[in-house]
């Protein structure tokens, strides 16, 4: 059976290093990965608290989710490709581009969910504006930030897998070079190592999710009737990011 | 625009095709999650079952349920089917959250008057609740068909992306103008479908004109 | 003392909130501002601390334009409390109280120990500082909100609808305490409400707004009630008719020294001092006698 197949492949040493091992393949995968979150968190973080904060230009984040989400990743990627040819920096520049939107809507949803009257209050009795961010809105706002970032790191982990279609290796090099060659053992061993990965990211980023919810909010009693706005709906934790490539 | 022309044969096709195997699984999700956004609403524990189940399938990214389905219904890799049917499981993944969000979105208050003047169970759900849930299943609808169709052009790696082969050959040919074009159409026929389901809702539900959720919450649903 | 001088505010989407305002603000007095929503009643407080700028115009405190001052820590030096409190809801409450002095750099234990006491002050058990505000009720959140609001012993307090969410027989209480703690701590206290009843029970100064912030009566709530200045004063605090207009219920069957008071409407309203069952002050004992300060008025059951 393939599926068994594809497990002893898996754990067949002799596929492990050498230089089209899963070991240097994963570590490619994550360093495709880390690289390209990284420059979108710069970007992303910074942009999305920014709109949180001021309110100004959530239209604009709006405008950005909402076409994103219809952009085929996969063209977009070959498309750029074409232009700049293969390497390391076209892809990280288009992973991160692709992880931008949901970075910034999840800092900027995070801070549009903290209850204007905290904020209003906070600023009343003296807080700066940098006092107000740091103490109040980004810990409150914790969890859906790193819903969003959660977001985008299964998108790059999931378009990451085309790294394997443009000359570069990752876990999605499995995938393509079974493809290619008509043996669906490695596809599926490619198949079930991305999707291992991205199974073992998400409960990480999920996890630390978790942990980050603010004492206060999630102890709370029922016994107050403005309890009901410090329940940060999960929805959007687990939520629909796109599993792009 | 040249090229467009003279394989304006062949992108129609392409583009038909598109239409063709991501209506089934926006429509497919769209009617499992009647059902189990009920079931979820109605016990906590089916709730997150199917969150949990809906949640692993979803998280695996495209191509590798793209290739791991054949083994598991059966099928050759270059069937259709294939991708349609992980379409369709992503498709049921996002709805299945929103339609119990939406479920529980219906006031208590209107749920406990329609039990207080004598509805059935049966005939409060698709009387009362089902149709003060649309607002909210339209939205995530929306998300699904956007979704799907954006997604569907993956499947050209295994020889079903419809628009998607415009990609690979295009790529393959160093022919930026077919992806591009590839690219295009695919956004039309998201746009085109994003529009008539608004339509739809709009004749639908008159009452909603204003959804219950802002576009905000909708745009982080999608988003997040 | 806290002076308005000719101030009005225009908001960015055009409505002027505020027109032309002038009013002085005695030190160590409770100023209440009342008047329905959209009277401008809280952007006139808001602009004692710079939460909002006039248009035109300027607020003196003590003399001194604020409107040099920077707006941190000019409300770092005013206490604010507001409707359902503010709290930060992911701090303990005794977090929550030392706020200010925190930011202030007023060291951890000193002002963990001075918020302490602030919750005796009002009125709150030592044994809530650890909890968070979403397990208190919402007269507790009240109180800390004040206690919040006292923790720097600012001059000026500043207090914004702050006992419009919770039920009336916690409303009651926090109202009492309010005057208890005015008495001991002696602030200016600027309070706004909509609750003409809450105006004459804390007010020494009660100030009756309309739309625009156009001051339709000020002064003490017993002049207020005695004289309104015109109709509209005379409807809002309910003078002319309903519950105010009190007379002595002949059907009450009052032995005793006490008679039954009904108001307008013909319910009981409270019993009144009537030894021999006559009023003092009253010559004679007539069928209908009004209690109101009214006498144009005596009689219109």
């Amino acid at each position: 059976m393939l599926f068994l197949e594809a497990l002893a492949f898996i754990v067949d040493p002799a596929n492990l290093l050498g230089e089209k091992g899963i070991l240097p393949r994963l570590v490619d995968h994550l360093l495709y990965t880390g690289l390209s979150l990284g420059v979108a968190l710069l970007i992303g973080i910074p942009v999305g608290l920014i709109i949180g904060h001021t309110g100004k230009g959530k239209n604009l984040v709006i405008a950005l989710t909402g076409s994103f989400r219809a952009l085929p990743t996969f063209g977009l990627l070959l498309f750029i490709i074409l232009f700049t040819g293969l390497g390391l920096w076209p892809l990280v520049f288009v992973l991160a581009v692709l992880a931008i939107p949901p970075i910034i809507a999840g800092a900027y949803s995070g801070l549009d969910s903290v209850n204007r009257e905290t904020i209003d209050s906070a600023r009343a009795i003296g807080m700066t504006e940098w006092q107000i961010l740091g103490k109040v809105e980004i810990p409150l706002a914790l969890p859906l930030i790193l819903g969003g970032i959660r977001s985008a790191t299964l998108q790059i982990i999931a378009t990451a897998t085309i790294a394997g279609y443009v000359g570069l290796t990752g876990l999605g090099r499995f995938l393509i070079e079974g493809l290619a060659y008509h043996d669906y053992t490695i596809a599926f061993a490619g198949a079930i190592l991305v999707a291992a990965l991205a199974l073992a990211a998400d409960g990480l980023l999920a996890l630390v999710q978790k942990l980050v919810v603010p004492p206060g909010v999630s102890r709370g009693s029922a016994r107050t009737t403005h309890r009901s706005r410090w329940n940060f709906r999960p929805a959007v934790s687990t939520g629909t990011h796109i599993t792009g490539g | 625009m040249q090229w467009l022309w003279e394989n304006r044969d062949l992108v129609f096709g392409l583009s038909l095709e598109h239409v063709r195997l991501s209506v089934i699984p926006i429509i497919g999700g769209f009617i499992a999650c009647i059902p189990l956004g009920w079931l979820a609403n109605r016990f906590r524990m089916t709730r997150a079952i199917q969150l949990t189940i809906f949640g692993i399938l979803f998280t695996i990214p495209s191509l590798a349920l793209f290739v791991t389905l054949p083994s598991v219904l059966g099928t050759k890799i270059l069937n259709p089917i294939n991708v349609v049917v992980a379409l369709t499981i992503y498709a049921i993944a996002i709805m299945v959250r929103g339609a119990a969000d939406a479920f529980a979105s219906v006031p208590r208050d209107v749920i406990e008057s329609a039990n207080a003047v004598g509805f059935s169970s049966a005939s409060r759900f698709w009387t009362v609740e089902f149709p003060l849930a649309g607002p909210v299943l339209l939205a995530n609808l929306r998300v699904v068909s956007v979704t799907t169709v954006s997604l569907l052009s993956v499947g050209a790696l295994v020889g079903n992306g419809a628009l998607g082969y415009l990609f690979i050959n295009g790529y393959q040919r160093d022919f930026p103008t077919e992806i591009m074009i590839g690219i295009v159409f695919t956004l039309v026929i998201a746009v085109v479908f994003d529009q008539i389901l608004v339509l739809i809702g709009r004749i639908l539900m008159p009452w909603a004109r204003r959804p219950r959720r802002s576009p905000r919450a909708l745009m982080v649903r999608g988003a997040a | 003392m806290i002076e308005f001088h000719g101030v009005s505010k225009r908001f960015a989407d055009g409505t002027l909130a505020v027109d032309d305002f002038s009013l002085l603000i005695p030190s160590r007095k409770t100023t209440v501002l009342v008047g329905s929503s959209g009277c401008g009643k809280t952007t006139l407080l808001r602009m004692i601390n710079r939460m909002v700028d006039p248009t035109s115009g300027y607020v003196d405190i003590d003399g001194d334009g604020i409107a040099a001052m920077p707006p941190v820590s000019l409300r770092r030096s005013i206490g604010y409390v507001m409707q359902n409190s503010g709290l930060l809801p992911h701090r303990k409450v005794i977090d929550n109280v030392a706020t200010v002095p925190l930011l202030t750099g007023v060291p951890k234990k000193e002002a963990h120990a001075r918020a302490l006491e602030l919750l005796d002050t009002v009125g709150l058990d030592r044994s809530l500082a650890d909890r968070y505000p979403s397990q208190l009720s919402g007269g507790q959140q009240q109180r800390v909100g004040v206690a919040r609001g006292l923790a720097v012993n600012p001059n000026i307090l500043l207090m914004d609808e702050p006992f419009g969410a919770v039920d009336p027989i916690v409303r009651a209480d926090l109202q009492h305490e309010l005057i208890r703690l005015q008495r001991d701590l002696d602030k200016t206290v600027v309070f706004v409400t909509h609750d003409i009843d809450e105006a004459f029970l804390l007010g020494d100064q009660v100030v009756i707004l309309q739309v625009g912030a156009h001051i339709e009566q000020q002064g003490a709530p017993s002049d207020i009630l005695a004289n309104p200045a015109n109709e509209f004063v005379a409807d809002f605090v309910g003078s002319a008719r309903g519950k105010r207009r009190l007379m002595v219920d002949e059907t009450a069957d009052s032995r005793g020294d006490d008679l039954v008071l009904i108001d307008g409407a013909g319910y009981p309203a409270g019993v009144v001092d009537a030894p021999g069952g006559v009023l003092p002050g009253a010559g004679s004992s007539p069928k209908s006698r009004s209690i109101s300060n009214k006498t144009d008025q005596a009689g219109d059951a």
